[in-house]
């Protein structure tokens, strides 16, 4: 056998690839799940945060700062880790799913927060003293003056930071959460070939490069707007 | 509440050992901070070259390692490679990762710095007498650097942070050692240090850029 058809046997075996594909492709639905929660509360939440900033009251705001550093300061594989493995100790037992959602759910919402209002700073005070003026309430000033110019500032670094966070899925795997990675390395061990690892990047790819490309394009194309 | 995760008694036992780790910590940012600043150099360089044959494979390049999650990176050349009869090794397998991972953050954000500076300086500089690469070093990159400071510090945050995968390879850094404290002592305290040491040791870097970003995007 030459050594061509060794790296082909190892690490593109199509038996085994056969045989551990259910397990990727399960493994890749909840990779999916776990990224759409992930994406979804993470922005809800961090867009509530930067709207509840720009209502100016001190003390929330500083508690808002705080939260948003912490979780932009701690590795979320920390948070995993902790949430996993140290909140049993006061009686609460989430599962290495809810564990990795809450974790980048939470680091999500620290950097779209952050970004939510760095859009909502850049719009000019006069915008506001002016749409006040003619009359639209507070709300109405954000939601249909403000909010959409800010947004439209804040969509190619909240793509690029949101597929990035998305990423961190795998790290699931620490907790015994049975997404891509978590199946592609059980299914190593069981059948003595990384042949799954290969499958399982693939997957990867598949479900993150296209967001990458997207992200670039939006970036070229906000960029020339302006 | 506070015997359980911040135990006294746990943490006079285990500050040593947690100690160790943020040690490891340090001496691994140090390492691969400016290992994946090298590649990112490298391809932000290269991606001058307009030849379609150069571009379109290092976008590629690119693309694939912003779009592979790190940690699949590092299991695949830590579990996977052994069975080609390379085994590397927890710190070379960081190493490698990091390189290829981190390298196109930062080559990404060194071109979009190496494009903000007008074409007009570099022919200006060129008439001068200055060569290619003495125009780029003394012209262009300084500038560039400039321009794009947040972006590279946010990024050094990341791979700061990043570096806590190395605890899923046995590396010895904090995270590591915190969950070896853990499991000796049947108790979270460990962990809390940790993720305290790690805020503490980031907040400042943090502070500094979420006044940085909010500057710039205030300008645009």
């Amino acid at each position: 056998m030459s050594s061509w058809d060794r790296f082909v046997e190892t690490f593109f075996n199509a038996k085994v690839m056969a045989k551990y594909l259910p397990d990727i492709a399960h493994g890749m639905v909840v990779t999916l799940e776990l990224a759409a929660l992930v994406i979804v509360s993470g922005i809800a939440a961090g867009l509530a945060l930067a709207l509840l900033r720009s209502l100016g009251v001190r003390p929330v705001n500083l508690l808002i700062v705080f939260v948003v550093d912490l979780f932009r300061a701690l590795p979320p594989l920390v948070i995993i880790v902790f949430i996993y493995f140290g909140l049993p100790a006061a009686g609460l037992s989430p599962s290495g799913f809810v564990s990795t959602w809450l974790s980048l759910a939470l680091v999500l919402m620290a950097f779209s927060e952050e970004i939510f209002w760095a859009g909502i700073t850049s719009i000019a005070r006069g915008q506001w003293e002016a749409a006040r003026s003619t009359g639209l309430s507070y709300g109405q000033t954000l939601m249909n003056v403000v909010l959409p110019q800010a947004i439209r500032i804040t969509i190619p670094p909240l793509t690029n930071r949101t597929i990035a966070i998305t990423k961190g899925t795998a790290l699931g795997t620490v907790v015994a959460v049975s997404e891509i990675l978590g199946m592609a390395s059980s299914a190593v061990s069981n059948s003595y070939n990384p042949s799954p690892l290969t499958l399982g990047a693939g997957a990867y790819l598949i479900l993150f490069f296209p967001m990458v490309v997207f992200g670039r394009w939006l970036e070229t194309r906000m960029r020339w707007k302006r | 509440m506070l015997q359980t995760f911040f135990n006294l008694e746990i943490i006079v036992a285990a500050w040593k050992i947690i100690l160790a780790g943020l040690g490891n910590t340090v001496l691994l940012s140090i390492v691969v901070v400016p290992l994946g600043f090298a590649g990112g150099l490298i391809l932000s360089l290269l991606a001058g070259v307009r030849h379609p044959w150069v571009r379109w494979p290092l976008m590629a390049w690119v693309d694939f390692f912003r779009a592979f999650p790190p940690l699949v990176l590092l299991i695949f050349l830590f579990a996977g490679l052994p069975f080609a009869g390379l085994e590397l090794g927890g710190f070379a397998c960081v190493c490698i990762a990091f390189f290829l991972n981190t390298g196109a953050y930062y080559g990404e954000i060194l071109r979009a710095g190496i494009e903000s500076i007008p074409a007009g300086q570099i022919d200006a500089a060129r008439s001068t007498g200055l060569g290619r690469l003495q125009t780029m070093l003394y012209v262009v990159l300084p500038q560039a650097v400039r321009n794009v400071l947040p972006d590279l510090l946010s990024n050094t945050l990341e791979v700061v942070k990043l570096t806590s995968l190395g605890s899923v390879v046995a590396m010895p850094e904090l995270l590591f050692q915190a969950r070896q404290a853990q499991s000796l002592t049947y108790n979270p305290t460990p962990i809390v240090l940790a993720a305290l040491i790690y805020f503490v040791m980031l907040w400042p870097l943090v502070r500094l850029l979420s006044r940085l970003e909010n500057r710039v995007l205030a300008r645009a």
